[in-house]
């Protein structure tokens, strides 16, 4: 391996992916439009949910209870109805995602300090979103028992605050706003999506166009002419991840808590795993058209099963293997313990670890793969 | 014309080699050797074991059997090693599109590690080919004959001993073939081994020596007309050429 030939390599790629305008624009505007798209159309803790109210207590206290729930801002009050089984239709029926069910004697019980409750019917089939919403209406009822309880108490040493507060607290993302949660996300996604598409078309575009043929008759090396082909991506992914933590923060105020060397040092090794993967698909690749598809067989587990949607804990277990072939399984771990929560070098080392084994493996399956000759 | 080389070291040895495609053999038992500075033709129909030849011979393909040397290097054994002493220009145009004349004459200059010398050598590439034109304008939107000179420049630049050249005419207008030429032959009387395949006969007389391929067996080698009188006084090397096809098509 000499650096001059390694250096023209680079170069001519450089020419190469400045010349292709269309291509360009779309590594640098796919990121920018996913992270607003994702960030702000794709809520996961979809808020003012449409609630009925069947309040058979028709009194001050009941009345105060509902408009407690509204202002969680998680419930708008749309119905008023006058039976149970009409509320269970309204839901069943998709009018309302809630419910809310008072009894007659909710008033009476609460005034005497006896326990009584009212309920909440949600539509749960959307666990994601139903889930803030109990939460909501959990700490609803949590703060009017500590009330009634501070009311009922005949203590001397009463004060005004509650004795006992009880609050939950959500961590790391107080507000529970997922666009917060996405940004790292999308930043892994991005990446490798790009890396994989771009890095398998690069080698087989070259085989298809016939410069591949006039290539391999110089003494280039395999690990020069590979490792040419991914390092003006290795930038472009930078300026992807710079891009969308910058508007991650700017947009979505998402907090960057951990150290930027560790994520943009551990994002080296991310880029390099999936052009790895990228240039593995190259080489099994016949035509253009053939590598797409691989990248599409990539990227559909790469988005379900590496937790970018769903949680990994609540996967199956052989889903769950499979997730750890991906090298964006551990890359989001890394990000959001790192930005989202502070953590540092040391937390995320396992997964780093495993990073750097995909990568090498990887990138050296596909050097192994690529032969200096045709047929 | 150049008589044959007799006494000379041969640059090019090849000696029974044999490749096979699944149940195809596409090149069968063929020996012949080449001389330094001589034009070697390899010509045949479609199909009949060129292309596969020369790749052989660049290292681009093991032979199933046989061996076969290139300037002192044996191709089957080390293929790699071979590379930076043969200039090769595949049948289709093998440079980048989208990077200009120059850029591609620099990416190839610094692929063979040209160092220092790169921008001589560039220089000297653009005014032996004719190509000084625009040497901004992209590969791409060059016409075929500027094309075909700027990768045959592209295959010179590193001063290879050995240059394989795979139908470098093909599609090329009359003039553009002839200027071709001159400068094949200027390359080989400076000593430059040229080795070319064509299926063109009209271009026949141009070689120094020929071998005659067909069905992947080598059915002549020598001077043209060493090659014309064994198949017969009075036949031309289309002829031959022909009768070859029709004999083959039936």
């Amino acid at each position: 391996m000499t650096a001059h030939r390694l250096r023209s390599m680079i170069w001519k790629e450089f020419i190469q992916m400045r010349r292709d305008r269309a291509t360009l624009a779309m590594m640098l505007g796919i990121p920018i439009i996913q992270l607003l798209a994702f960030g702000f159309a794709i809520r996961m803790d979809v808020r003012h949910l449409p609630m009925a109210v069947y309040d058979e207590s028709r009194t001050q206290e009941s009345r105060e209870l509902v408009q407690k729930l509204q202002a969680t801002d998680n419930f708008d009050v749309t119905r008023h109805v006058n039976s149970y089984a009409e509320a269970t239709r309204l839901i069943d029926r998709g009018s309302v995602r809630a419910a809310i069910v008072i009894p007659a004697d909710y008033a009476r019980h609460l005034k005497r300090g006896r326990p009584t409750s009212a309920q909440l019917l949600v539509d749960a089939s959307d666990p994601n979103t139903s889930q803030n919403a109990i939460a909501a209406a959990q700490l609803v009822g949590q703060r009017k028992n500590i009330e009634v309880l501070t009311a009922l108490s005949r203590s001397p040493l009463r004060t005004e605050t509650p004795p006992v507060e009880i609050r939950v607290r959500p961590l790391y993302n107080p507000a529970l706003k997922s666009s917060i949660f996405i940004v790292p996300g999308i930043i892994g996604l991005i990446l490798s999506v790009t890396m994989v598409i771009i890095t398998s078309m690069s080698v087989v575009r070259e085989r298809e166009q016939g410069t591949l043929e006039q290539l391999i008759v110089t003494p280039i090396t395999r690990g020069e002419i590979m490792i040419g082909k991914i390092a003006p991506y290795v930038l472009v992914g930078y300026v992807q991840l710079t891009a969308v933590l910058t508007l991650g923060h700017l947009i979505f105020h998402m907090p960057i808590r951990g150290s930027l060397l560790v994520v943009y040092a551990v994002t080296f090794l991310f880029i390099t795993a999936n052009l790895g993967l990228g240039l593995f698909i190259s080489t099994l690749a016949r035509t253009q058209a053939q590598s797409m598809q691989g990248s599409y067989f990539f990227f559909l587990p790469n988005v379900l099963l590496s937790g970018f949607m769903f949680p990994r804990e609540g996967m199956p277990h052989i889903a769950r293997e499979i997730g750890l072939l991906f090298p964006l399984t551990y890359y989001l771990q890394i990000l959001r313990g790192v930005v989202l929560k502070g953590a540092n070098f040391l937390d995320v080392l396992p997964q780093t670890g495993m990073l750097l084994l995909l990568a090498l493996l990887f990138f050296g399956f596909s050097v192994k793969r690529f032969q200096k000759r045709l047929g | 014309m150049r008589e044959s080389f007799p006494g000379a070291e041969a640059v090019v040895e090849v000696r029974s080699i044999v490749r096979r495609f699944g149940k195809i053999v596409a090149v069968d038992d063929v020996s012949f050797e080449i001389f330094p500075g001589e034009i070697f033709g390899i010509l045949g129909p479609n199909g009949s074991g060129k292309t596969t030849t020369i790749r052989i011979l660049c290292g681009l393909l093991q032979p199933t059997s046989g061996t076969a040397s290139v300037a002192g290097i044996d191709v089957v054994k080390d293929p790699d090693a071979v590379k930076s002493r043969i200039g090769y220009m595949s049948q289709a145009f093998g440079l980048y599109r989208d990077l200009s004349i120059e850029e591609n004459l620099r990416f190839y200059a610094g692929v063979y590690g040209l160092e220092r010398s790169w921008r001589e050598r560039v220089a000297w590439a653009i005014r032996t080919m004719h190509i000084g034109g625009q040497p901004n304008q992209l590969a791409g939107t060059l016409s075929g004959g500027t094309k075909q000179r700027l990768a045959l420049a592209c295959a010179l630049l590193h001063s290879p001993p050995v240059v394989f050249l795979d139908e470098p005419t093909a599609g090329v207008d009359p003039a553009a073939r002839r200027l071709f030429w001159t400068i094949i032959r200027g390359l080989a009387d400076q000593g430059t081994t040229m080795i070319v395949t064509t299926h063109y006969m009209d271009e026949a007389e141009k070689f120094d020596r020929l071998a005659f391929l067909s069905q992947g067996k080598l059915k002549a080698v020598g001077t043209p007309a060493e090659v014309k009188s064994g198949f017969g006084a009075g036949k031309s090397l289309e002829d031959i050429f022909i009768a070859m096809q029709e004999r083959e098509g039936a």
